[in-house]
């Protein structure tokens, strides 16, 4: 972070559709040069959210700031701050890489040796210079991904709303994709990325934003955030005998072991000192006669923590 | 209202038109190729043009002289395409729909004709087999018929020849009429016997003065000039004009129909976040559309005519400015049609169900697929409400009418009318924020 100016800020943000409230008083800001995960499974509200951060919505109550005040009107010039790329491809399949561009960039007053400029640049951030003068229509959906990413830093904005901008890409296009916004982080820019994949936050974000139906139920760092789920690693085991409660008990009362989870001859146990309590685990099943089949380790994630904040993971939400 | 940005929404549309081979072919190729059609079908052909003539078959089943003489002259007549047939031919014929008319002069015509034209008497009875869809020839050749039929006989009953043989048989018939009417016309039947004998003595004698041509015969009392009028002494009416006209309207308020739909399909999307993301006002964007939409139904319109113009020979007899003027208010009735349907639209589907529903509905009561004046009266006082009305008859007006720049002041004024609703419509139904 560049400094602590609060660049972006939603204040008490509300929306609701018939009787149901898609988002429910939401506040939080983003300072310059952040990089934050929106965080959320579908239908939490992140849209919604994003949409009214946007102005393509009007809330029902609450009130977004850009740079400390709202934005005033269609034409407000501080939306040349904001780049947004929608969720839903936003190019036109039946142009050019290149006149896309072009369009997008008029709408911003972009001309001449700027925008041709600006268009190689951001050509080269999506790795479509090659295929710049092919229709749309003919890349694959990777390809339509960067460039619709493309054309939201065009403009070369400041602060940027990515609004799951990785949906149905395949890994090398979300590689890029991913390396871009590294880029785009290291440059400074202010970035609110919205997703449900808690391994795209836990790799890009200094800092997440949890929603869960509406509400914000989490707004930390992404080390705070692993934190509450637990502090260290967990442990797999696969045994070849099953586990009797007082195994199970001898196990709970091994020093630096948190919790502990059998199912048959499936044992999970979190840490919060696994350096310690791994051996003492292992010894503990040996002399009780048990061996290990299979046995791995993971860290603390964000998965683990909603699990932690909401009782289930996100992909059963 | 920015004008780059103006320009850029216009010139990207042009660029997402012209890069849709199948929507350019629909716009442009198919109201060309359905108006020649129609052009072709309606326009007047030349009177020795043979598929301008009627169609009419006769049967003969007298044979006489007066009988021949008329199916000759049915058969000379320019309006006519005479084909010799027995009864039973035209019975079948006319009933399979090969010809719309067809003539069956009884056996005896030619005497019972005679006898019955000074007198009452036995009328011969002609009888017109018709296909009933097509009963407006069947008066054309009844009509004909009578024409030719009345020189033929009137010239055999006056002729000093045969005329003396019909006047004694129809002074016999009058030894039964009592009174002083019978006496009259025996009297003026007399008379006209004299006349007669006097003739044929002069022609036979060859004496001065006497009349060397042929007999005297009933014929319609005046001889009938047609004259097409229009308001320009140079115009002659071209059928193709009309369907040009009528088809190019059809397909600009069609593309209306896939702007409208284009609109509505950027709501749905990402694309309309990315707009309204842009510092671009909504008169910008809506704006940009419906120019690029006019635009584009400009250009069609004009392809289509420079295209009547060159092959079909469609002139402009009326003022050029007012047809620039009313096909520019058609394209934009268009585009203001197209904002009108994104902003009551809801799905895509449905909108563009109902759309194509109503332009076909519109361009049909507006006379664009045939003139509206064949339409019964009541029907064409509704349609004086309807801006294809307006518009078509316009174009009529200022191409093959001939009419002055004065006359398409009214519709164009009725049809800017219609723009403005339409638009005011579209910018207070049209859902901003998306869906």
């Amino acid at each position: 972070m560049d400094d602590n100016t609060i660049v972006l800020e939603a204040a008490g943000l509300t929306k609701s559709y018939g009787t149901l409230r898609a988002v429910d008083g939401i506040s939080f800001a983003l300072r310059r040069g952040e990089c934050a995960g929106l965080l959320g499974p579908n239908g939490a509200g992140k849209s919604t959210a994003i949409a009214m951060i946007m102005g393509h919505l009007t809330p029902d109550a609450g009130t977004v700031r850009i740079e400390g005040s709202p934005l005033s009107g269609d034409c407000d010039e501080r939306k040349r701050r904001l780049g947004l790329v929608p969720q839903d491809l936003a190019i036109y399949e039946d142009l050019s890489a290149r006149e896309n561009l072009r369009f997008f960039g008029a709408l911003y007053g972009l001309e001449g040796r700027h925008l041709a400029e600006r268009m190689d640049a951001v050509l080269g951030i999506a790795g479509l210079r090659d295929r710049a003068g092919d229709r749309a229509g003919r890349y694959s959906g990777g390809m339509k991904r960067r460039l619709n990413l493309a054309a939201a830093l065009l403009h070369d904005p400041q602060i940027l709303l990515l609004d799951e901008p990785t949906v149905g890409v395949d890994p090398q296009s979300r590689n890029s994709i991913f390396e871009a916004i590294e880029a785009l982080r290291a440059e400074g820019k202010t970035i609110l990325y919205t997703t449900h994949y808690m391994e795209e936050v836990e790799r890009l974000c200094h800092r997440a934003v949890i929603m869960d139906h509406g509400h914000i139920i989490a707004d930390d760092t992404v080390a705070g955030l692993k934190a509450r789920g637990f502090s260290g690693r967990r442990v797999v085991l696969e045994t070849d005998a099953s586990l009797t409660d007082s195994i199970t008990e001898g196990i709970s009362g091994i020093a630096g072991i948190q919790s502990v989870s059998v199912s048959g001859q499936r044992l999970e146990v979190e840490t919060s000192d696994f350096m310690d309590a791994a051996p003492a685990l292992l010894q503990h099943l040996r002399a009780q006669g048990i061996g290990v089949s299979h046995m791995e380790t993971e860290s603390a994630s964000l998965e683990h923590a909603f699990l932690s904040l909401t009782g289930r993971t996100i992909r059963d939400s | 209202m920015k004008l780059r940005q103006l320009a850029a929404i216009i010139s990207k549309d042009v660029r997402l038109f012209l890069n849709n081979r199948a929507s350019v072919i629909l716009t442009l190729v198919v109201p060309i190729a359905i108006a020649s059609f129609f052009g072709y079908v309606f326009a007047p052909k030349s009177p020795s043009g043979g598929s301008g003539r009627m169609k009419l078959w006769v049967a003969d089943l007298d044979g006489s002289a007066v009988s021949k003489e008329i199916v000759s002259r049915l058969t000379e007549d320019k309006s006519l395409r005479v084909s010799a047939h027995t009864e039973a031919e035209t019975r079948q014929g006319i009933a399979a729909g090969e010809a719309p008319v067809a003539i069956v002069l009884p056996a005896g015509f030619g005497e019972k004709a005679g006898s019955s034209f000074f007198t009452p008497g036995e009328k011969p009875s002609v009888t017109l087999l018709v296909d009933p869809s097509r009963t407006m020839e069947s008066g054309l050749a009844q009509g004909v018929l009578i024409q030719h039929a009345m020189a033929v006989i009137g010239r055999d009953v006056f002729s000093p020849g045969t005329g003396s043989k019909w006047i004694d048989q129809s002074m016999k018939t009058l030894d039964y009429v009592p009174g002083e009417r019978g006496a009259a016309t025996r009297e003026l039947l007399a008379s006209v016997k004299q006349w007669m004998q006097r003739e044929s003595q002069a022609g036979a004698s060859g004496g001065g003065g006497a009349p060397s041509g042929p007999a005297p015969a009933f014929s319609a009392p005046f001889e009938t000039k047609v004259e097409p009028l229009t308001g320009n002494k140079n115009a002659v009416y071209n059928g193709y004009a009309h369907s040009f006209g009528g088809m190019s309207l059809q397909f600009i308020l069609m593309f209306g129909i896939e702007c409208a739909v284009l609109l509505l399909q950027d709501r749905k999307s990402g694309m309309w976040k990315r707009l309204r993301a842009a510092p671009v006002s909504r008169a910008t964007v809506l704006t940009g559309r419906a120019l690029s939409c006019a635009l584009i139904a400009f250009v069609t319109m004009t392809i289509c005519w420079g295209f009547a113009m060159v092959v079909c020979g469609v002139r402009v007899h009326g003022s050029w400015a007012g047809f620039i003027l009313i096909n520019a208010a058609s394209a934009l009735l268009a585009a203001s049609f197209a904002l009108m349907l994104a902003g009551i639209g809801r799905s895509v589907e449905a909108t563009r169900g109902i759309a194509i529903f109503a332009v076909l509905i519109l361009v049909m009561l507006g006379g664009a697929w045939v003139p509206s004046f064949i339409f019964p009266e009541w029907l064409q006082n509704i349609t004086q409400f309807i801006p294809t009305r307006w518009a078509v008859d316009g174009m009529d007006g200022m191409t093959w009418r001939g009419l002055p720049f004065s006359t398409v002041v009214v519709p164009l004024l009725s049809l800017t009318g219609c723009i403005a609703l339409f638009g005011v419509i579209a910018w207070w139904r049209f859902r901003w924020q998306g869906e």
